[in-house]
């Protein structure tokens, strides 16, 4: 019987298998960022322990920095970036601090590097690891004693997930993005919908995504509950990752692009799962509640918690209404937001900010708009095809690389009561700032939403 | 880690769906570098609120806490982990789990227990009834018992092993040092390093 694409890759980097117990499973690349690693670090330290391959380890300064120029003011932030740079000297890893043209988002980063590539096992303290997959590994986020573990042996033991096929017919509509096709999978196989399996995405919708789009699917796998995403490397990826610092040169190019197209699941292969969604029947999505299944098309209303047959779906609509200070029946269309949030490692990337400044071209914002580039790279290439004038022209606020808004441990937060629509990936009570309301959206959207003061899809400009 | 084998305490019944890391610990708490102190983090903004379940002193000393399904998605911070147990909890009981969640339990030596969704919500309504009520999460025998009710749950061997010893992953794995030595040496030559 044929196999998946995914156990193809897990199979490839199998160190061990024994009966009874998890698979040791190699690592290809550990990225690490200054939240979830100082206890890592100790824990090397207390035990003795060295770093086996720092080779194989990158680190970027992403959450805690602020996107304004100058020093960290926090100095509880302060002290963790501290914290990070001491490491990463002490156990001779690379790392790229603020200030350095090669900072970022630490999703952002590896791929734009050329290091993260096909056929590959990724990880990170961080559960958007997933967006890594879409070059068509398979890639996870860790926690904390992971993280430390993968620092002293470059493995991790781990079950192999089962596997998933969520499979995406027909063609996307125009103004509908790779962001509204994740929000509406998410809404169809609900948060836990993924929990246990490795997500395939495929399909002639897919397949015709850029790898930016791609990233964004993959980067929200985890907001489906699955562990990773991940889709088959094809002409797509190669071009992308062609020249590249990292990627493979000369022979070794040509070597690596015939084993990549071995990297698709066979024809009889089987899945555990599998999800079909129509593409070409799909609008903009944004979410109305508290968890990012909680979605709907922006032509909709608030839903009435009554039209959940599910009791515990339908107690945590209650809540989520209650939260977001929205009322049933209301379009989603009346809704107005204070501020618009156009970054992250889910929609932070420079087609991102293409589109978000193709519609804010001539035109005005009605809210604080926040445009933060997912890397330094990102802004710098914005800069030289002008985007930044664009977005300053329309009232917008350019920023400097960082995560920003989407989890606010900078000082970019919003007020309690404050409701956003932020291109980021969780709409979690609390996530952009206590008592703060988040609606995610595509970068469209939030373009859109940015000119218009309430939610808003670019055809309805 | 300590050793899990079996635990008998009172529990609190958390009646609430997709329980995100983001409640059970908030991200400003995340900046600190060390691994103690996140007990005044646990649930912080919920707590704010005097009626929220933890803040009711029927429940105090509990050591279970038994959530709704979904408990642990979102973000890995195993900070969630660490503030769960500094506040006194050695075991979860939910329907689900978040995977990352889970993980990072078992590798901290909190139990995260899966018990069917009906059966969680049973227990959750045994506690409200009586808060006293003792509650035993047996690892050796994968039970959870109270008053005339045993309903079994299910954790892989290897897993269970570990947490009733005690034992720390990188130790075992690095018994395996050598089978990883071999790996390395035949990992495909135009795999990217960072140097
Ligand atoms: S941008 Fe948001 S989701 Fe991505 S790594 Fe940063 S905080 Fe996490």
């Amino acid at each position: 019987m044929g196999r998946t694409l995914a156990e193809k890759v897990w199979e490839q980097h199998v160190v061990r298998r024994a009966d009874g117990e998890p698979d040791l499973l190699y690592i290809d690349l550990h990225l690490i960022h200054e939240v979830t690693s100082p206890q890592a670090f100790d824990g090397l330290r207390l035990a003795g322990r060295k770093v086996r391959r720092p080779d194989l380890t990158i680190a970027t300064e992403d959450h805690n920095v602020p996107t304004v120029l100058g020093p960290i003011a926090d100095p509880v932030s302060k002290k963790q970036v501290e914290t990070l740079r001491k490491n990463a000297a002490e156990f001779g890893i690379r790392l790229h601090p603020m200030g350095d043209a090669g900072q970022g988002v630490v999703h952002i980063i590896g791929p734009q590097f050329g290091l993260t590539q096909p056929g590959m096992t990724i990880v990170c303290g961080d559960s958007h690891t997933s967006t890594h997959g879409a070059f068509g590994g398979i890639a996870f986020g860790i926690g904390t004693s992971e993280v430390e573990h993968v620092l002293a042996t470059q493995t991790l033991p781990a079950y192999r997930p089962k596997t998933m096929a969520i499979e995406v017919s027909g063609e996307l509509p125009p103004g509908v993005t790779a962001k509204d096709l994740i929000l509406a999978i998410i809404a169809k196989i609900g948060t836990g919908g993924g929990q246990g399996y490795i997500v395939e995405y495929r399909g002639e919708a897919v397949r015709e995504l850029s790898m930016e789009g791609r990233m964004t699917v993959c980067n929200m796998s985890i907001e489906a509950g699955a562990r990773a995403g991940m889709i088959a490397p094809d002409e797509t990826t190669f071009a992308y990752l062609k020249g590249r610092p990292h990627a493979p040169q000369g022979e070794a190019w040509d070597q690596a692009v015939e084993y990549w197209k071995s990297l698709r699941t066979d024809d009889d292969a089987v899945f555990d799962k599998v999800v079909e969604i129509d593409a070409s029947t799909l609008t903009p999505y944004v979410t109305w509640g508290t968890n990012p299944g909680q979605g709907l098309p922006l032509a909709e209303s608030v839903p009435s918690p009554d039209s959940f047959a599910d009791p515990v779906a339908r107690s945590a609509a209650e809540r989520a209404l209650d939260y977001m200070g929205l009322n049933a029946g209301t379009p989603l269309r009346e809704i107005e937001v204070d501020t618009v949030f156009v970054g992250s490692c889910t929609n932070g990337r420079i087609e991102d900010l293409r589109s978000a400044a193709e519609i804010l071209r001539g035109r005005q914002v009605r809210t604080r708009t926040l445009i933060v580039p997912g890397s330094m790279q990102v802004k710098l290439q914005a800069e030289e095809e002008g985007l930044h004038e664009v977005f300053k022209a329309a009232g917008a606020e350019w920023r400097e690389a960082g995560c920003s808004m989407c989890l606010g441990m900078n000082p970019d937060t919003l007020k309690p009561g404050e409701r956003s629509a932020s291109t980021s990936n969780r709409n979690f009570e609390g996530r952009q700032g206590k008592g703060g309301r988040t609606h995610l959206v595509s970068p469209q959207v939030a373009a859109a939403t940015a000119v218009t003061g309430r939610l808003t899809a670019p055809a309805d400009l | 880690m300590e050793a899990f084998i079996t635990h008998t305490g009172t529990a609190v019944p958390l009646r609430r769906s997709n329980v995100d890391t983001d409640q059970i610990i908030p991200a400003v708490w995340l900046k600190q570098v060390s691994r103690t102190g996140f007990e005044n983090g646990l649930f912080a903004a919920w707590r704010e609120d005097p009626e929220f379940v933890l803040n009711d002193a029927t429940y105090e000393g509990a050591s279970i806490l038994v959530s709704g399904p979904d408990f642990g998605t979102g973000s890995s911070r195993e900070h969630a982990v660490w503030a769960l147990q500094q506040y006194g909890f050695r075991v979860v009981i939910a329907a689900r789990f978040g995977d990352i969640f889970r993980n990072n339990s078992t590798k901290m030596g909190l139990l995260p227990v899966v018990l069917p969704g009906d059966k969680a919500a049973d227990l959750q309504s045994a506690v409200e009834a009586n808060p006293k009520l003792e509650i035993t999460v047996d690892l050796r025998e994968r039970q959870v018992r109270w008053a005339d009710e045993v309903v079994a749950f299910e954790i892989d061997d290897y897993t269970r092993w570990r947490l009733m010893e005690g034992l720390d992953d990188i130790g075992l794995t690095l018994r395996h040092a050598d089978d990883v030595a071999v790996y390395e040496n035949g990992r495909q030559p135009w795999l990217p390093t960072t140097v």
